[in-house]
């Protein structure tokens, strides 16, 4: 019987190693640079223990713990803790998608395009492919959190000890290797692979959203998420270990969960039902912007939610905020005495421009949806009829600036509502309306680029997406770090003035909305020029 | 020996019924045809038969051995090519023959040399940049260049054009000699009728015809031309004549094989001064199952 699952699983887990040497080689090597690299960053920012006893102070404000998890250890908040506090959910949270990206890849995306098919024709067991996709990811994310781990012991640090970066280390695994159960689980129930993503995203947000909530108020909630599990380790301080092996026994049932679904399903089909369409189109298809809506009309809705979901859990902590800085006077005192703003008004600046980043994503998730449908041969049907190659890359570009506008406007519009409602004095919803969208001409500039590259290198479109995460890592990271100043210029959102602390700058506004006008035209044209992709 | 077996096959898509109660055999050392229009169940057929998609009723084996149970064994000795090839973009072609050929077992190194020659396929390419017939050349290769016992082919030649369709069908021809046995699912009518022993016709999800093609040929209709001394004003409402008309002073007709006896007496009391006939082709047969099953589609008689 075990033949008949298991058979040629060694081919099959060697195969995939070699296939994605490169792929493992880049994550790899960039995840384990970061975090060593920001580990010896964070040490010896603060030289006294005062110095970062005021801080841990600052970091147990619930804001604070909404957006990175519960601080610990504040009466010892050391180098080592200072860093995991900060930086361990949102490194995690990179884990989980990357795990992600390569579990649907393996399991689901290969099935939809035929070639566990041809695998299955072969000598090789029904759930061989499964198996290797499991065995390789699992062991590809715990190699790089046993390297994360000892490399941030060799850098010798200061309460930077082994154990601790062990755990780091495997808390980072962990992670990776719940989003590869996960998604192995959702490559069974969907019946595509942007469903698989999808879903496996929409619930890495969902579990951020849950830790965020559970960890201001309610545990229970935060331990029901992964994520908030794994900041339950209390790395460099307490250094927990029972919140790893609880995520061992969700490995367990996720993976026999994803095998029995695997089993009894027909190879192609899912289990989450796609209901029969139209016979007929409607007349908004009709046309390349609507063709464009229709097929991302999931993904937009989806993201739209998200957007709000996100801007509302974010507005509710304002509440909780407010009366910690007004029950704690004399931390307001020491921190905004050389500010005429409150802490509530330097918190917002943060936060929006975490925002902006993240409404980024969807917003060049529709732009870059052009590259794969040219690389399918399907945007061919519409240039050899009667649509103008500009046409094509209008519609998606249209597209592009409408979500970043409105995408953007939900996450406001949540924190506003949520912040209105629990605040005894609320921020006015312009102050929130203007300090959101004067990142608008940042977002283009994003959108400039993208345009660039599909028109000029279609074949390093990818490339996007690291300078996402770059801006992600320097903007949240600048605040805390003493980072150059010239690390945050090469992020457009570095050049954005911080309403309501900042003043209106129109300079920088004006010179990236320039810029976003002289990429799109190199991008259009360039694309105008070259092959389509096959 | 029996090679393939399938007792009253069914299977369910949730409500849709693809096969319902499909009986198919392959014997030993023949090339068996599996032909219907599109969507008749052939490709839900051989995916069953390659333990992919599980059964919902009726039984299939293969060498003997259950074809969901046994899978794993019996996959050691077939060899399948799809109609739609999709491979991995970022490997070349060449290592994908070899991926298969190490899964495989058994592959004869120096037929796949000679096979990559005849399909002048470049095997350094990497497999995103092929095209589909390419693409299924690579398939093809793998497959015949295994020393499979049973080769199951779906549609293999969609994307080929003449010139390697022709290497095909060598290769079919030499399969055989060797004493192979073919499952070949097509719509070209052509390549069945020149390769397979025995064709089985399939069409919403049941087998409504199989043997020989000229056990076939039997059910079918002939095709006539004649000239008469006279003319012949009934001929159209004879039993068993179709599609009556005139072509430069002949008279062209079709005749069902059962009722050739009574309209060739009647057709000679007119006296007949110059008669052709044309064998019935597989497309006949299929036009006129087809004609049978969508009244609106038949043909003027
Ligand atoms: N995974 C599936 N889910 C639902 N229906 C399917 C699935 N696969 C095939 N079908 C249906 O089963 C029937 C037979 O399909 P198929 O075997 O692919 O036909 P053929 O290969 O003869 O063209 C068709 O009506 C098709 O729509
Ligand atoms: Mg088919």
């Amino acid at each position: 019987m075990n033949r008949q699952l298991f058979a040629q699983l060694g081919t099959i887990i060697k195969f995939q190693i070699r296939q994605n040497r490169w792929r493992f080689m880049i994550w790899g090597i960039s995840l384990i640079f970061v975090t060593v690299l920001i580990a010896s960053a964070f040490t010896g920012l603060y030289q006294t223990d005062l110095e970062r006893q005021a801080i841990a102070e600052t970091m147990e404000n619930p804001a604070m713990t909404a957006m990175v998890g519960p601080g610990y250890g504040i009466d010892n908040y050391n180098n080592g803790a200072m860093m995991a506090h900060q930086m361990l959910l949102f490194t995690a949270i990179v884990f989980g998608i990357m795990s992600i990206l390569l579990t649907s890849r393996h399991t689901r995306a290969e099935e939809e395009d035929g070639q566990i098919e041809l695998v299955r024709a072969l000598p090789v067991g029904r759930l061989t492919n499964l198996t290797a996709t499991i065995i390789v990811l699992t062991g590809f994310n715990f190699l790089i959190g046993l390297v994360s781990g000892f490399s941030l012991f060799a850098l010798q640090l200061e309460d930077i000890g082994l154990e601790g970066s062990l755990l780091y280390g495997f808390s980072l695994s962990a992670i990776g290797i719940f989003f590869v159960l996960f998604t192995a689980v959702f490559a069974q129930l969907s019946e595509s692979s942007r469903g698989t993503v999808g879903f496996s995203i929409g619930f890495l947000l969902l579990f951020y959203l849950m830790r965020a909530i559970g960890d201001v108020s309610s545990e229970a909630l935060a331990l029901a998420s992964p994520l908030g599990l794994v900041l339950r380790t209390e790395v460099y301080v307490n250094n927990i270990w029972w919140p790893l092996f609880v995520l061992l026994i969700q490995f367990i049932l996720l993976f026999f969960f994803a095998f029995y679904l695997n089993k009894i399903r027909d190879v192609g089909a899912g289990f989450l039902p796609s209901k029969a369409g139209k016979r007929n189109a409607t007349k908004s298809l009709l046309s390349p912007i609507g063709l464009n809506i229709r097929l991302q009309r999931t993904g937009i809705i989806a993201w739209a939610f998200a957007m709000f979901v996100l801007g509302i859990s974010y507005g509710s902590v304002f509440g909780d905020l407010e009366s910690f800085f007004a029950n704690n006077d004399m931390l307001e005192q020491m921190l905004s005495s050389n500010t005429a703003y409150s802490l509530t008004e330097q918190f917002l600046t943060m936060l929006m421009v975490i925002l902006a980043i993240l409404s980024t994503i969807p917003t060049l998730i529709l732009l870059m949806r052009m590259k794969k449908e040219e690389k399918k041969g399907r945007t061919e049907h519409l240039i050899s009829r009667s649509v103008s190659k500009y046409r094509l890359l209008f519609s998606y570009t249209v597209l592009a600036f409408v979500s970043s506008i409105v995408m953007l406007g939900l996450a406001i519009l949540g924190i506003w509502l949520a912040s209105a409602s629990v605040m005894e004095e609320p921020v006015a919803a312009g102050t929130f309306f203007e300090a959101g969208f004067i990142y608008l001409p940042a977002i283009w500039a994003m959108i400039g680029i993208g345009i660039t590259l599909l028109g000029i290198f279609p074949r390093a479109t990818s490339l996007i997406w690291l300078y996402v995460i770059y801006s992600f890592f320097t903007v949240y990271l600048g605040g805390l770090l003493d980072l150059p100043q010239w690390l945050l210029n090469l992020s457009v959102y570095g050049h954005i003035p911080q309403l309501p602390v900042e003043n209106v700058e129109w300079f920088p506004l004006i010179v990236l909305v320039l810029i976003t006008f002289a990429l799109s035209i190199v991008g259009f044209t360039g694309f105008r020029k070259r092959d389509t992709l096959v | 020996m029996t090679i393939v077996t399938t007792k009253a096959l069914s299977k369910k898509f949730g409500k849709v019924t693809a096969l319902d109660g499909v009986d198919l055999n392959v014997e030993e050392g023949e090339v068996y045809g599996f032909i219907g229009p599109n969507g008749a169940g052939k490709s839900t057929t051989i995916r069953i038969l390659l333990g992919i998609l599980q059964a919902t009723s009726g039984s299939a084996q293969i060498f003997g051995k259950d074809v969901w149970q046994d899978a794993v064994e019996i996959h050691k000795r077939i060899a399948y090519v799809p109609g739609d090839v999709n491979l991995w973009e970022n490997l070349t072609g060449g290592e994908v023959i070899d991926l298969f050929s190490k899964l495989r077992g058994k592959t004869n190194q120096k037929k796949k040399e000679r096979l990559i020659e005849q399909f002048q396929l470049d095997p350094s390419k990497k497999c995103g940049t092929y095209s589909k017939g390419n693409r299924q050349k690579i398939a093809l290769v793998a497959a015949f260049a295994s020393e499979a016992d049973l080769y199951i082919l779906d549609e293999p030649t969609s994307g080929l054009d003449p010139l390697m369709e022709r290497v095909f069908q060598e290769c079919v021809h030499e399969a055989k000699r060797n004493g192979k046995s073919v499952l070949l699912s097509s719509h070209i009518l052509s390549e069945v009728e020149r390769l397979c022993d025995r064709i089985g016709i399939i069409r919403q999800g049941k087998i409504i015809e199989s043997g020989s093609l000229s056990e076939m040929r039997h059910l079918t209709r002939s095709h006539f031309f004649v000239e008469t001394k006279s003319s012949i004003p009934e001929l159209g409402s004879q039993k068993g004549v179709h599609d009556v008309r005139e072509e430069e002073g002949k008279l062209g007709f079709q005749v069902d094989t059962e009722n050739l006896d009574q309209v060739m007496q009647y057709v000679s009391k007119f006296g007949i001064t110059k008669l052709e006939s044309k064998s019935p082709t597989l497309e006949d047969l299929f036009m006129r199952h087809y004609e049978k099953d969508s009244p609106n589609r038949g043909a003027s008689s």
